[in-house]
């Protein structure tokens, strides 16, 4: 069979092989030992003619339940936004998409560009001073921001929040492993950070706090009375934010903030089973020079002419080698664009209407289910646009979202799977797209449940 | 001369909106302070642009047009594999019931997606001739970061320190980078005259203290390392490890596998060997292999297959590294790859790599003549070539690199490795014609004839793209690196 994606005819190959002098192809591999040669067909899976695979991957598809057939109410750190039509049509440009790294500035001066520009909407968003071309997603993000801190410090404790999302502080965990590093968790009080046991855990040995805002149970976090804590022993503050809502909230940058992350997923990103997302990552202007990842700067050509270019890069592994800041060497520019041409569209009254729309319909959902015989609030902290529902003592929310699934909604996360003490506690997302009529139906639905 | 490309913040008019979002149906009495306490709320409006939807399509569309990708023409980028990025596979990963699930949705709810990992974590075992593959590092260097830290949760777990990382001096430089972020150190070690790891610089460097050595074959500088049986028997009977970069890959799919060679951890570049485009820098995937020995500390999940024949997530035992990433992996990534390998299949796959063989021989062959190929004979899927018979003009590799923008080409990756002068790493690629690689062969000669004719000509380049060569060192020393428009 001749493939469609290998141009070499079989006269090509004749004559290239002449060139090269060679009588069989074999012979271009006869570097490699007789011993390690493969021999016989791989066990992999068989080819598919184009329809034949179009029908296979649709039949995957078909055997997931996903936003379109199901009304979503979960979120739990990657949530189900409404994405503006024209994003899926920039990045479809194969000018971005099937592009390198803009190593060669004169010919990669769109991407460049539209890194300069996300970068300047991080900045905007977080309130920082510098924000980079962006990171694997907010989990590693916050890995790196905590590497970063204890390099800055020079100290080994980093104190987190156990109302930190739980994979993030998962692979907190495996990277201070890497660097030798302490990790001590902070208890919640009313789904929020308990600042006493803070303010006690936080001593001179301490690189950084890291925080979460909203948080992993959606309540808004009292950042501005952390931050005097953390500075007072010269450490620093990082604080992971939810982006959408950072149209609305308080940015963690006004509230002193010395390093901010998050993942950009809920700016016109598909949900994807959770990647590729896409991590964001800013820092106060002193920090510049210790920021992972890549960086674009403006600067001028030969004719004066404005241009962008990968700057900054004594940072970076392939300079800096076992010296370098971070390993990183890609970034995730494409959703990077999804997420600068979301910004775009929405402009500075969308981002607002769209922050009031989450906490409008959370919280008409919050009071409506709280309703539900046997369920209340868990929290009374303020939230933005996710919060937890108690259920009658000894619901299985697993078992209750099974249920749910054949009603036609993806029910909210199981709590209990992370914090034993929640079991029976149902973290429940409620973004613009849900109208009141869904809402009500999924209250009712719950209830049927119960 | 075309007006300077706006940011887009330049083009805000107040009042302009591009948005469309959901009405407010729920009840609206109450005020937005009464929900959320105003000390929480922004004390200033955030500013972004006002811009209409065409206008942000038409600056986008700007934008691409001042971008090269591989479907605007020949792309041979040393050890970035920019193959065709096939279209299916754009197609494929947008499937609704693909790109728009909820990784914590039921397990039953998500059962195609997760037969799809559990197949492509059998296919790439296959591949690589691995036990056991985990999809879930982000990128290569998340990958080898990943593999690190499995080699050393595996020699602790033995009870032995072991805290040395060999590299080649042609290795990549996420190698040393990735180990130092997994807390271990880097020797490097010299290549022999042919390029190929010195064998008794590495007897000399193995020890006690070695946890692993890391190597690219074919290598960085195109070559097969001829002795890599030897070299695999030297580093496991000092009691090390063998993790194979993968970013190679292109060049031996079917034809030798790293489990076979010795290795035992392996990561690929899914964006590299299987297509899924390189989106200007990113998403990519790096999967790790590992021989049955690395099991026990694999990244949670795994995906698995139950005695029904239902797929679950296995969330590991206690010896696992732990999480890496948050989730699974980036699935629509992984989706892409699966795409691309069931197009191909094992028999295709392995054609893929003959034909980048060939192509790059070719192209060596033919250049030969006119540039200096520090090491002759037969190359994998890249070659390397020496530009320094142009410094007698004045004419450097950079130079070469700006002059073949100004006939369509992206130059190949230049100045890497470190260990050739002036070098050049050629990659063509499978997707490539004949004609093509001719184009381009004729292009490099003229070049060299203009370097020794007209080498303003070059030094000069490149005279058609939109801007000329930027000036980097103010970038560096005095950063603008966003607009300040806030």
């Amino acid at each position: 069979m001749k493939h469609r994606y290998l141009p070499m005819t079989a006269q090509d190959r004749v004559e290239m092989m002449e060139t090269v002098g060679i009588q069989s192809i074999d012979e271009l591999f006869s570097d490699i030992p007789e011993a390690v040669r493969y021999q016989g067909t791989m066990p992999m899976s068989e080819p598919l003619d184009e329809y034949a695979l179009l029908r296979h991957m649709k039949g995957l598809a078909d055997r997931n339940a996903d936003f379109d057939s199901h009304a979503s109410f979960l979120g739990a750190g990657l949530y189900d936004h409404h994405i503006p039509v024209v994003i899926n049509h920039v990045i479809s440009r194969s000018e971005f998409y099937t592009a390198y790294t803009p190593y060669q500035p004169e010919i990669s001066q769109g991407e460049l560009q539209a890194i300069f520009e996300f970068q300047s909407y991080i900045c905007e968003l977080t309130g920082m001073k510098v924000a980079n071309a962006s990171m694997y997603d907010g989990a590693t993000a916050l890995s790196e921001a905590a590497v970063l801190a204890a390099g800055a410090t020079k100290r080994k404790k980093l104190i987190v929040s156990r109302t930190v999302h739980p994979e993030a502080r998962q692979v907190l965990r495996t990277s201070a492993n890497a660097w030798g590093l302490e990790v001590v968790e902070i208890d919640y009080r009313d789904g929020v950070t308990d600042q006493a046991k803070l303010a006690e855990a936080i001593d001179g040995d301490t690189a950084a706090v890291l925080m979460q805002s909203p948080n992993f149970f959606g309540s808004i976090e009292d950042l501005s009375s952390v931050e005097p804590l953390i500075h007072a022993v010269k450490g620093l503050f990082v604080v992971s934010a939810n982006p959408i809502a950072l149209g609305i909230l308080e940015t963690p940058g006004k509230l002193g903030a010395d390093i901010v992350v998050g993942d950009a997923q809920p700016l016109g990103i598909p949900a994807s089973l959770g990647g590729p997302t896409c991590g964001f990552f800013a820092v106060a202007e002193h920090l510049m020079r210790r920021m992972p990842g890549r960086i674009v700067g403006q600067t001028v050509d030969r004719n004066g002419k404005r241009g962008f270019v990968l700057t900054l890069q004594a940072r970076e592994q392939h300079i800096r080698r076992e010296k370098a800041t971070s390993n990183i060497c890609s970034n995730q520019a494409l959703l990077a664009l999804c997420a600068s041409v979301y910004l775009s569209v929405m402009g500075k009254e969308g981002m607002r209407e769209v922050g009031e729309l989450n906490i409008r319909k959370s919280h008409y959902a919050a009071n409506k289910l709280s309703e539900l015989t046997g369920a209340e609030l868990a929290f009374s902290s303020p939230f933005f646009n996710e919060f937890v529902l108690k259920l009658p003592e000894g619901s299985s929310v697993s078992a209750i979202n099974s249920k749910l699934l054949k009603e036609g909604y993806l029910g909210g996360y199981d709590l209990g799977r992370d914090y034993p003490e929640l079991a029976g506690h149902m973290l429940v997302a409620v973004t613009e797209k849900r109208s009141k009529n869904e809402i009500d139906q999924f209250a009712s639905a719950l209830e049927g449940c119960l | 001369m075309k007006p300077e490309q706006s940011l887009i913040f330049e083009l805000s008019r107040p009042g302009r909106s591009a948005y469309s979002l959901p009405l407010c149906d729920v009840p609206q009495e109450e005020s937005l302070e009464s929900l959320i306490p105003s000390g929480l709320l922004r004390s200033e409006p955030v500013v972004l642009p006002e811009v209409s939807e065409v206008d942000v399509i038409r600056h986008y569309t700007s934008l691409s047009r001042r971008n090269f990708g591989v479907d605007n023409g020949f792309y041979p980028l040393g050890s970035c594999t920019m193959k065709y990025n096939p279209k299916i596979n754009e197609d494929v990963a947008r499937i609704v019931g693909l790109a728009k699930i909820h990784p914590y949705q039921p397990e039953e709810s998500i059962q195609g997606a997760l037969e799809l990992m559990y197949t492509l974590q059998n296919d790439l075992s296959a591949l690589t001739g691995m036990d056991a593959v985990s999809l879930q590092p982000a990128a290569g260097a998340h990958g080898e970061w990943t593999g690190l830290m499995m080699i050393r949760a595996y020699h602790e777990s033995r009870g032995e320190t072991r805290t040395k990382v060999i590299v080649p001096d042609s290795s990549h430089g996420t190698n040393p980078a990735s180990a130092s972020a997994a807390g271990l150190e880097t020797i490097t070690i010299p290549s022999t005259d042919k390029g190929m790891v010195d064998l008794e610089a590495l007897k000399a460097a193995v020890g006690s203290d070695t946890a692993a050595l890391m190597l690219t074959n074919p290598s960085t500088l195109g070559l097969f390392e001829t002795q890599i049986v030897e070299i695999a028997e030297i580093v496991h009977e000092a009691g090390g490890l063998l993790y194979y970069d993968g970013a190679n890959s292109n060049a031996i799919m079917g034809i030798t596998r790293p489990g076979d060679m010795g290795f035992d951890v392996v990561h690929l570049n899914l964006h590299k060997t299987m297509s899924t485009p390189h989106g200007g820098g990113g998403p990519g995937a790096g999967p790790v292999g590992v021989k049955s020995i690395l099991i026990p500390f694999l990244p949670q999940p795994t995906v698995v297959k139950n005695e029904d024949s239902s797929f679950s997530l296995d969330f590991g035992g206690p010896e696992s590294i732990g999480r890496v990433k948050a989730f699974y992996g980036n699935f629509g990534i992984l989706v892409r790859a699966y795409a691309y390998i069931r197009t191909y299949g094992p028999d295709g796959l392995r054609e893929v790599s003959e034909n980048a063989v060939l192509n790059a021989n070719y192209m060596m062959h033919r250049l030969a003549p006119y540039f200096e190929i520090p090491y002759p004979g037969v190359c994998k899927h890249e070659f390397v070539m020496s530009g320094k018979n142009l410094k007698q003009y004045g004419v450097r590799t950079l130079d070469v690199a700006k002059r073949l923008l100004d006939f369509g080409y992206h130059p190949p990756t230049v100045y890497f490795p470190l260990t050739v002068e002036e070098c050049m790493m050629i990659e063509p690629t499978e997707t490539e014609s004949k004609e093509t690689l001719d184009g381009f062969i004729n292009t490099m000669i003229q070049i060299v004839k203009e370097a020794q004719e007209t080498p303003e000509i070059v030094i000069n380049a490149p005279h058609t793209t939109e801007i000329s060569r930027l000036d980097e060192t103010q970038a560096a020393r005095k950063p603008v690196l966003n607009c300040s428009c806030g």
